[in-house]
């Protein structure tokens, strides 16, 4: 079998076998905890430019099929696994991990400690590293060297739709008007908000809010996505204008949007908060949600406006995790209720959404 | 809610099959958490050989039987005013409820403590619970309650064959099956119904072949809801989980079915309203290629149906909190008393909070351990009764390591996943593949083969996947088998947790040159941290899985230290007692400054918890893990390596000494009884010099070859004689025989098993047994008490019922029991604890008329079965002092003297229990072979009264009147004498076989004779047992070789179903019918105390005890 390595910007080398297509990739390396779901992980566009590390040790097991996609491509820069299972069993599978990722021109590695390299993560933050399957060490440290760091680019125009769509095509004609601002949404979004009976539109990351606006929308989304929001001007003028025109909710980068409307400043979480099993609190009622996480970046409530306040906050680490507006319909969170991968336990909040949609219409 | 100050705990009593070391664990974290919290814990428990009952567990300890009026007494007297009823397994709940439905909790205003009753009631009443689960749109399987035979038939109908019968509010499914066809479906029904204590079964549609997937989940008070983690099972539905094989966490299902099931799951909780730990059991639809069902077009999620809910802590929590780290009964308890989630603190991280849900980045692999090594005639197959003792786990980072590891830990016989039955070389392939106890051997051994994947997967139910991974092992077995031996090859089978042992087999070495391979290719396990969180956050437990990858965790520490071994899967004959024994020696070696380090592989204990020691290593009890763990604590990682810590191997039962002979050879240190002085007492010929030696009698014996050579030594030793194969072959090791006939025949069978091989024949004496524990320290012996035995020599010691002090001794027994011990332990160089068993028979000396000579049976230079027994009646640290006197502190300067220990004023009578009737087709009769699972101990001030508690808690009580059969063989017919008549007295109808019945009836007494034959007349044996007019049986069998055993063997097995006590030993038989005329002459329940075992020691009288 090919080997492949996994070279870090401080120089630490992991060797192991090539998995995926035979190339070389970089991006910033981060670690996910989700024991499930890496399909849905791999084509999350909010992992673009990321080097994903499963802890899991177990990847491929079920294969790959034709649903359980968020985005249309894979996302990630290439991907770090213990093992790759490369004969998966189910009944929806159509191909293997490995297939995939040939498939999709991504590079991936295998065999790697990846519990000593998460604890090295951990402990020393993220960093810049490439997975390669054509180079030596030296050549793809220099390499690493030269390149652009991770958040020094605005990403989101790379993820997000050229032109708006409807969700599905097929036209609904009744169901509250959602106008989702793409900054890299996942699928499960759109999905979801046409299960309660919305008519989903996702339009490009730079649609203004006077465009989103003549849309006439009941409600509009400020969806997930990649990167640094304090790269995201143009996004934040838009939910800004929109505060009190139209019900919003905002989720993960959405929200961290909204929170720079407001006045908050973000700053880079040491390492991050990805996957499944990260507990928040509702700070109205004291309820704590196990909540789907996949952030790099948070907002610091300093600087937020009177009539912001926080609604939820992580257990852990006490950062914040949803906004609310005290007069205007308008609520965020920092979490994924859409899950996919991840619980589903705070699906209510779509309805909490639709619930303030409809109070607006009424 | 306010806080309770004062919460009573009920343990779930003596282990047997369904309830076993995991609600002592339980238990033990509940007491560790009510002290937390500043709650008094009072703590309820009839099995002494428990760590919760522990004084310094919980805070007042009851060991006393788990009764209604017995826990009315305690509630009156310690006046709780909370009562935590989820903890201690369906028996703990079951008291509760009873408790409850009595009115006790209301008259003294108790609270049931967390999970409400009526959820109790929803989860565990089929009926309510498919009501409730109807209401939320939660999907259950086609099923049918049935209480008769009318709605037997309508349930058919409903369900079709197969069907499977689950029995209500019942151990481990006791009684439960699955019918194929209609007869079969007839009679388990009837044994269900029977089984259920309000007689209804479930009849179910069969879900054969769907995935098992079971959640553990915990919800508060406040209504916040996590999933401590999910499991799968290797074995699809149809074989009760306590009998599969299970993997953590799922390893076949994607993130959506994952959720689905999990929210499923926190749905269901929610809607009972639980506050506590529960396990959620659910059926998933499987690979329609293995087991068809309908896959509607564009479907992206299978349908699947809820099984069933624990409201409680359950054995599954127990494997989910080792296999995760998270405390469940400890966050249960917690929230029990009020708290929720977020304001429990993670011990784990220290950081973080219990509303959280693990994340593990390695496998976890559960195998039960079935008594089948003991029971060769045990009906193997498994299915919705289970059938295991006890459990295995193994972590590791890879599906294929952690299986293997598992096998390994579970000791029986050596066996590795290359063992092969010798009979299936040949058709490996086309044999049946139905679920038994050697299952995963039949599918490596029809891999290894070619057997066709998906035809195999569809025979078995077992998923592909699993079979492709069972396929990784083989392919490798084949590369060790064909390839050279390189750095390369060695790395690769060692990820895959190949011992050091199956490399050398197929590889054609010694474990010894693949270990010094290993060392000069550098190819060394490290150790990973279970931390609850896959490494997202610094966490300080100090618990640890091996496994071949790059970064070691378990850096060894500077500072003195030991290893304590532990006793691996609770199985017959080596129990819960070490685990006892070896938390003891742990927390022994902290308080002597030394860290403990534990390794054990049962996931069940309070030895694997992670605080019960400084580290903990869960691993396989085998030389190469054991050698492993010395090398990475003496720091051996680095050129030249440290010193290896020692080894502490006499309390982890037989597993940890055997040990002792491999870190013997390997020149590593072992503290405590030496190398020699365990061999000494092993070796039958050396141990006869050195008995002989010191002036210590034994049995007379022989060695012989051929069988006439036995024939004329037994003979010249006189009947009956004891017999054994020097070999040890499972399950028929050893027998008393009678005469020439039955002698002649087990000689016969010992040489068509191995020709040539000796034959021990011992006389048997059939003496009164006494069993002493003591403590030497190379200068004094100190006995803690001695033991009399209920039953004559002849049933094991751990069958027996044992009686402390030896009450029936006379002052010149006890003289010389104490001077051999003394003497043997001197002698034999014992270091820490000596277990000693004797047999004392009347002299035939006539210079010594009326005096009794003693006998040496057996010298065990360990802790035993009766350590805990007698360290918590007689208040005498055990273990502690024989750990500091390992560590070099003499008894003297632990403050003791030698002799034997002044005797308490109370009496403790320790009785077994079985678990057969979950065993089908196995004999109860007590013998010389080990069967029982469990213990329970009653103590009082008096015998009469310890005894009857100690029956109470077997299960073993008689009811006045009612009928009683008796089948008595020829030769005890004289002795049972008193007992019949007391029998008669006490009021029982006497029921009786010809021979016995005619013997009954020459004494004048009123007898029906029954029909013996169960092809003759009616009413026959098990006519009279099954329909209820006999409430007990007395049944005491000829020998193995001889009709009557056969016969007999029919009332037997009847009683046990039917769920009677059946004596099989004249002596039990006569304790029992002591213990009835005592209580009825004493007026009922008076008749005993109830009081903190403390109390009892201390000798301190209750107010209104009789002088």
């Amino acid at each position: 079998m090919a080997s492949a390595l996994l070279v870090l910007e401080d120089g630490t080398v992991f060797t192991g076998e090539a998995l995926g297509a035979s190339t070389h990739s970089h991006g910033e390396v981060v670690f996910c905890t989700g024991m499930t779901g890496y399909q849905e992980a791999l084509t999350d566009p909010s992992f673009a430019e990321q080097i994903l590390v499963m802890t899991y040790p177990l990847q491929g097991n079920y294969g790959i099929n034709s649903d359980d996609i968020e985005s249309r491509r894979i996302q990630v820069r290439a991907f770090v696994v213990r093992e790759e299972c490369d004969t998966p069993v189910h009944w929806r599978s159509k191909m293997t991990l490995h297939d995939y990722l040939t498939e999709n021109g991504i590079p991936g590695i295998s065999g790697v400690d990846t519990r000593a390299l998460t604890r090295k993560l951990r402990a020393g933050g993220v960093m810049m590293g490439t997975v390669t399957h054509d180079e030596t060490k030296e050549q793809a440290l220099a390499r690493l060297r030269d390149l652009p760091r991770y958040g020094a680019t605005d990403l989101v125009p790379w993820v997000s739709t050229r032109r708006p769509y409807a969700y599905p095509d097929e036209e609904r004609t009744h169901g509250p008007r959602v106008v989702v601002l793409d900054l890299g949404v996942k699928y499960n979004i759109l999905r979801t908000l046409h299960k309660l009976g919305c008519r989903p539109t996702a339009v490009p990351c730079d649609t203004t809010a006077d465009d989103i606006l003549a849309m006439n929308p009941d409600g509009v989304l400020l969806s997930p996505g990649p990167g640094d929001p304090a790269l995201l001007g143009y996004a934040v003028e838009t939910a800004r204008k929109l505060v009190g025109k139209v019900p919003m909710m905002g989720i993960c980068l959405g929200h961290q949007v909204v929170g720079e409307a407001f006045g908050a400043k973000s700053f880079k979480l040491k390492f991050g908060h990805r996957g499944a099993n990260h507990p928040v609190r509702d700070e109205k009622s004291g309820r704590v949600y196990v909540t789907a996480q996949n952030h790099g970046y948070a907002i610091d409530e300093d600087g937020l406006a009177a009539d912001i306040e926080v609604s939820h906050r992580n257990l852990n680490d006490g950062t914040v995790e949803g906004l609310r507006h005290t007069r205007e319909p308008l609520m965020t969170i920092q979490y994924h209720s859409e899950a996919s991968p991840g619980p589903h336990d705070s699906m209510y909040l779509f309805d909490d959404f639709l619930k303030m949609v409809e109070a607006v219409k009424a | 809610m306010n806080k309770p100050k004062k919460v009573l705990i009920i343990g779930s009593g003596p282990i047997v099959i369904g309830q076993a070391a995991e609600f002592d664990y339980a238990g033990t974290q509940a007491c560790k958490a009510m002290r937390e919290e500043g709650v008094t814990s009072v703590l309820v428990n009839s099995n002494p050989a428990t760590i919760m009952t522990d004084e310094d567990v919980a805070d007042i300890v009851y060991i006393e039987p788990i009764d209604v009026d017995v826990i009315t007494r305690i509630i009156e007297r310690e006046r709780p005013d909370g009562l935590l009823p989820t903890l201690g397994g369906q028996t703990g709940l079951n008291m509760a409820v009873k408790l409850h439905e009595a009115g006790v909790l209301e008259r003294f205003n108790v609270r049931l403590l967390g999970t409400p009753l009526e959820a109790i009631r929803t989860a565990e009443d089929r009926e309510l619970f498919r009501a409730m689960l109807d209401e939320i749109g939660e999907p259950t399987p086609q099923s049918m309650i049935v209480t008769n035979d009318e709605q037997a038939v309508e349930a058919l109908k409903l369900v079709g064959l197969p069907a499977i019968i689950r029995p209500a509010y019942t151990l481990g499914g006791t009684g439960g099956g699955v019918a194929y066809s209609v007869e079969e479906y007839r009679r388990i029904v009837g044994t269900g119904i029977e089984a259920s204590p309000i007689g209804q079964v479930l009849v179910e549609q069969s879900l054969l072949g769907w995935k098992e997937v079971e959640y553990e989940v915990m919800r508060d008070s406040a209504g916040n809801v996590i999933t401590v983690c999910n499991m799968e099972n290797f074995d699809a539905m149809g074989v009760h989980t306590g009998d599969s094989i299970v993997v953590a966490p799922s390893q076949t299902l994607p993130d959506k079915e994952y959720q689905m099931l999990r929210s499923a799951s926190l749905k269901i909780i929610t809607k009972l309203g639980i506050e506590g730990g529960c396990n959620v059991q659910l059926a998933l639809a499987p690979n329609p290629e293995t087991t068809p069902w309908d896959v509607p077009a564009g479907a992206t999620l299978p349908p699947y149906f809820v099984i069933e809910v624990n409201p409680r802590v359950s054995r599954s929590s127990a494997l989910a909190s080792k296999a995760t780290g998270y405390p469940i009964a400890r966050v249960a308890a917690k929230i029990a008393i009020g708290k929720t989630l977020d304001q429990i603190p993670n011990a784990v991280t220290q950081k973080t909070t219990a509303a959280f849900e693990p994340a593990l980045d390695y496998v976890v692999v559960k195998i039960p351990r079935w008594p089948f090594d003991k029971f060769q005639f045990g009906d193997r197959t498994l299915g919705t009764q289970m059938k295991a003792t006890g459990e295995v786990m193994a972590v590791d980072r890879s599906f294929e390591g952690a299986l293997q590891k598992a096998v390994r830990s579970l000791e029986v016989g050596g066996r590795s996943l290359l063992w092969e039955d010798a009979g299936w070389q040949d058709n490996a392939v086309e044999r049946p593949m139905h679920p038994t106890d050697e299952r995963l051997w039949s599918i490596m051994a029809a891999l290894r083969r070619g057997a066709d994947l998906l035809a195999l997967s569809r025979s078995t139910g077992v998923d592909m996947w699993f079979l492709h991974k069972l396929t990784n092992i083989v392919n490798m077995e084949k590369r060790l088998l064909s390839e050279s031996l390189t750095p390369d090859l060695l790395r690769a089978a060692k990820r895959m947790s190949f011992s050091d042992k199956q490399i050398a087999t197929l590889s054609d070495r010694l474990p010894e040159q693949v270990r010094a391979l290993r060392e000069e290719w550098d190819i060394r396990p490290v150790y990973k941290m279970v931390d609850t969180c896959a490494a997202e956050f610094d966490a300080a437990t100090p618990y640890f899985y091996s496994t071949y990858e790059q970064e070691n965790e378990a850096i060894a520490e500077p500072g003195k230290k030991a290893l304590v071994i532990g006793s691996g899967p609770i199985r017959i004959g080596q129990g819960i007692e070490f685990d006892y024994c070896s938390v003891q020696a742990a927390w022994a070696l902290g308080k002597a400054g030394y860290q403990s380090i534990m390794v054990n592989s049962n996931p069940e204990t309070v030895s694997t918890d992670f605080d019960t020691s400084d580290r903990l290593y869960f691993e396989p009890l085998d030389e190469e893990s054991i050698r492993d763990i010395i090398a990475n604590e003496a720091g051996a990682g680095a050129e030249g390596g440290g010193e290896p810590p020692p080894s502490i191997v006499q309390f982890g039962g037989q597993t940890a000494i055997n040990l002792a002979g491999p870190l013997h050879n390997a020149n590593l240190p072992i503290i405590g009884s030496s190398n020699e002085t365990i061999d000494l007492a092993e070796d039958r010929r050396r141990f006869e010099e050195f008995l002989s030696g010191i002036g210590v009698p034994q049995p007379p014996g022989a060695a012989v070859t051929n069988v006439e050579d036995a024939i004329l030594t037994a003979e010249r030793l006189g009947y009956p004689v004891l017999v054994r194969p020097s070999y040890v072959l499972g399950g028929r090791a050893m027998e008393i025989v009678q005469n020439p006939t039955e002698l002649a025949r087990f000689a016969k069978e010992a040489a068509d098993v191995a020709d040539g091989k000796p034959i021990l024949i011992d006389k048997y004496l059939e003496g009164k047994e006494v069993e002493v524990d003591a403590i030497c320290d190379g200068e004094r012996v100190l006995i803690p008490g001695i033991m009399e035995h209920i039953e004559r020599a002849g049933v094991h010691s751990g069958d027996s019922m044992a009686v402390y002090p030896g009450i029936h001794l006379t002052a010149d027994e006890v003289d010389t029991i104490v001077d051999y011990t003394t003497r043997i332990g001197l002698a034999i160089e014992a270091r820490g604890l000596v277990n000693v068993q004797y047999v004392i028979m009347p002299s035939d000396d006539p210079a010594r008329t009326g005096a009794s000579d003693i006998y040496v049976i057996e010298v065990n230079p360990r802790g035993s079965r009766t350590v805990p027994f007698l360290s918590k009646v007689t208040g005498v640290p055990m273990v502690e002092l024989a750990v500091n006197i390992m560590l070099g502190t003499s008894l003297e300067q632990q403050g003791y003297e030698g002799g034997l220990w002044p005797r308490r004023n109370l009496v403790a009578v320790k009785a077994p229990v079985f678990s057969m009737s979950k065993l089908i087709g196995v004999d109860t009769y007590l013998g010389p072979e080990m069967k029982s699972t469990g213990e329970v101990m009653g103590v009082d001030i008096d015998f009469p009264a310890a005894l009857t508690k100690a029956l109470m808690s077997a299960d073993l009580a008689l009811k006045p009147q009612g009928g009683v059969l008796l089948s008595v063989a020829d030769r005890h017919k004289t002795e049972m004498l008193p007992t019949i008549r007391a029998l008669h007295e006490a009021g029982f109808t006497l029921y009786a076989t010809d021979g016995t019945a005619a013997f009954i009836s020459a004494l004048g007494l009123p007898v029906s004779t029954v029909e013996k034959g169960l092809s003759g007349g009616h009413p026959n044996v098990v006519d009279v047992i099954q329909d209820g007019t006999v409430s007990c049986v007395i049944n005491t069998p000829e020998g193995r070789y001889t009709g009557t055993l056969r016969d007999g063997f029919y009332i037997r097995r009847a009683a046990t179903e039917k769920r009677i006590p059946c004596f099989t030993s004249i002596d039990t038989a006569r304790a029992a019918v002591e213990a009835l005329t005592a209580t009825l002459s004493r007026g009922g329940s008076v008749a005993y105390q109830v009081r903190p075992i403390q109390e009892y020691r201390e000798g301190t009288r209750a107010e209104g005890q009789r002088a």
